[in-house]
């Protein structure tokens, strides 16, 4: 769980946000926020499957599927199983 | 000269039963809409606009997502002879309050008798309005409502309207306050669609148009909906949302319907090249794509040659890359490139351009070169001249403001004189904002007069993100710029904001910078790349006390990049 969490949270702040001192909390809303832009959520996805080998369909692409990292978490765990 | 009306309808009696539109949204079945099917849900939406008393002559506002809806509202208000406006919907990254204030500027600029919304966006849009508003009514869009027999097409007040009345209003992106409605007539519009296609040699026989465009900006409004639905070439629509989310879409799209043309704003490009996987691609066949045309942000070579490279496997033709230059105030295209032979590329001395401001072919004597890409020749009802800030014109490969003149302009901003007054010079030439140069005929675009930042086709005023930091505590208020800084990777501009505070630790400065970022997302809907705090003074104004735009980012590029480096 701390290892996805861990690695998603380093994605998003250096790759995605381009700002590696960036603390990402588990809670903090990320796609309702705005702090994910719509074009950088493809890119999210392609490296959730690419790492985790969980595919999130585009049509998930949304705050009602994950919004936080948490929820994001517990998707490629629960897809995993 | 026809109005849009007369055109549908003429369509309807010719061929009633092709189909007009395919609608294609995620998690929804493909859905083709005949003529007959348009028209009849239009019909619908008259007879609803008219039970309401809403006028022809009237503006309608749609505050609608891409959907059935919209389309269908969209030519209710046509057969109504209103004009139809479209708002954007409101998107996550926006504030409430802050949509809310946009919504009251716009509709205190253009006085609109209704506003068409979704039951659940109602409150929003009422709380907009105030008391004294011009808005009779808000209507809420539930589906077209049936009508019970073939309405009698004759009687419909669309069908009276003249080719000078305002068919439509296009409202370019702008500042609060500074909101400009484009307000077209059905003969400039007509017109433009007459030239354009003729140039473009569309035959609705052969042709297709796919678009995921949003229909609030001219490229998607014109190019990619009432071209193909008014000159009866087919058009598959998708979302804009969807779109960015799933950029294979649209290539799926195009190989399903045989594709021929569409528009896309040159960071699209690169966002496809880079975010497509090929098992998204399996059986895609890209062959029957003749155009693919690259419009409403500076063109890049680059771009051109990554979407080419990217998609050669899939059958894309390289010679389908084409270029166009438009804008809303001459309904859409002003020069377009590519349809006889490739689009030209000038390759030019970089000092030069910036220095002299002279277009000087590159000597090789290494030099550093640029390589610019031609928007091609003007449209044969178009004329093009550069000019100097007094509006005198400029010799060949002289680089001025790019100034334009043709039979398809703007009527005016909507009831805004000031600014219809203020875009032309003497003889009707209107103002670009836009610097370019004139080569052999062709066009080449090489930046903005004005500040204005161009992020993956949306037009965004600094002005407008230095207001949103400026609120934030910590912040000088005033003492903060932004501009934009071109990404090669996206293939578009990023927007970095600099702002002077007092904070001097490293952790307060952290939340200082994230707090300027949600204040900037949340009130324009922009994500800043770069947010560079500094010290008190390091902020550069001009005499008059304005924020030197160009000045600051030279001195940011100066000092923090190299710093960084």
């Amino acid at each position: 769980m701390d290892d996805t969490f861990s690695i998603l949270s380093r994605h998003i702040s250096t790759v995605i946000l381009k700002q590696p001192n960036r603390k990402i909390r588990y809670d903090e809303a990320l796609i309702s926020s705005g702090l994910i832009d719509s074009f950088n959520l493809v890119d999210l996805a392609l490296y959730v499957e690419d790492t985790f080998g969980v595919r999130i369909d585009d049509y998930e692409l949304n705050a009602d599927t994950f919004d936080t990292l948490d929820q994001l978490v517990e998707l490629i765990h629960t897809r995993r199983e | 000269m026809s109005t849009f009306a007369r055109v549908l309808v003429e369509r309807l009696r010719r061929e009633p039963d092709a189909a007009a539109l395919v609608l294609q949204f995620a998690r929804q079945p493909e859905r083709i809409v005949t003529v007959r099917g348009l028209l009849r849900a239009a019909a619908g939406w008259q007879r609803r606009l008219a039970e309401n008393g809403i006028q022809p002559g009237e503006v309608v506002l749609l505050i609608l997502q891409h959907g059935s809806d919209l389309v269908e509202a969209y030519f209710g208000c046509v057969l109504n002879g209103s004009i139809p406006a479209i708002m954007p919907f409101l998107t996550e990254k926006l504030l409430p309050e802050r949509y809310r204030a946009e919504l009251t500027a716009l509709v205190d600029v253009t006085r609109p008798a209704a506003v068409v919304t979704y039951a659940d966006f109602e409150p929003e849009v009422r709380a907009a309005l105030g008391e004294e508003t011009s808005v009779r009514r808000v209507m809420v869009a539930d589906g077209a409502p049936d009508l019970p027999a073939e309405p009698d097409w004759e009687s419909l007040p669309g069908l009276r309207r003249q080719p000078d009345d305002i068919a439509l209003l296009q409202h370019s992106s702008g500042t609060t306050g500074l909101q400009k409605g484009v307000a077209l007539s059905h003969r400039a519009v007509l017109r433009q669609l007459e030239v354009y296609a003729a140039a473009l040699r569309l035959d609705p026989a052969r042709d297709v148009i796919v678009s995921w465009l949003p229909l609030y900006h001219d490229m998607g409004l014109i190019a990619s909906f009432l071209m193909p639905l008014l000159l009866g070439v087919k058009l598959v629509l998708m979302s804009p949302f969807d779109w960015v989310r799933a950029p294979y879409r649209l290539l799926q799209s195009i190989s399903a319907h045989r594709g021929t043309l569409t528009w896309l704003p040159n960071f699209a490009y690169n966002f496809c090249a880079q975010k497509i996987r090929d098992r998204d691609l399996q059986a895609v066949d890209l062959s029957s794509l003749r155009g693919v045309i690259n419009c409403s942000e500076p063109c890049r070579a680059e771009s051109h040659a990554a979407f080419a490279a990217r998609f050669a496997a899939w059958g894309l033709n390289p010679a389908a890359l084409m270029t166009c230059y438009a804008m809303a105030e001459n309904v859409f295209a002003v020069t377009q490139a590519g349809l006889d032979g490739p689009v030209r590329l000038d390759v030019i001395d970089r000092d030069a351009l910036q220095i002299e401001r002279v277009a000087r072919p590159a000597s090789g004597n290494g030099r550093a070169a640029l390589t610019m890409v031609s928007n091609g020749r003007p449209l044969p009802n178009v004329a093009v001249r550069i000019v100097d800030a007094e509006g005198n014109e400029l010799p060949e490969r002289s680089v001025g403001e790019i100034a334009l003149r043709s039979d398809c302009m703007l009527t005016e901003y909507y009831r805004r004189p000031d600014a219809t007054e203020q875009a032309f010079l003497l003889g009707g030439w209107y103002r670009t904002g836009d610097l370019g140069y004139l080569a052999e005929g062709e066009l080449y675009v090489s930046g903005r007069k004005k500040d204005l930042i161009i992020v993956g086709g949306k037009n965004i005023y600094p002005q407008d993100i230095e207001a949103a930091a400026s609120q934030v505590p910590g912040v000088h208020p005033g003492r903060v710029v932004a501009f934009g800084l071109f990404d090669e990777a996206a293939g578009t501009e990023e927007v970095v904001l600099v702002a002077e505070v007092d904070a001097a630790g490293e952790g307060e400065r952290e939340a200082l910078a994230e707090a300027v970022r949600q204040a900037v997302t949340r009130s324009t809907a922009v994500a800043l790349r770069q947010v560079r705090l500094v010290g008190p003074g390091w902020i550069i104004k001009t005499s008059s006390g304005k924020t030197a735009r160009l000045a600051n980012k030279e001195r940011y590029l100066n000092e923090i990049v190299k710093g960084d480096a």
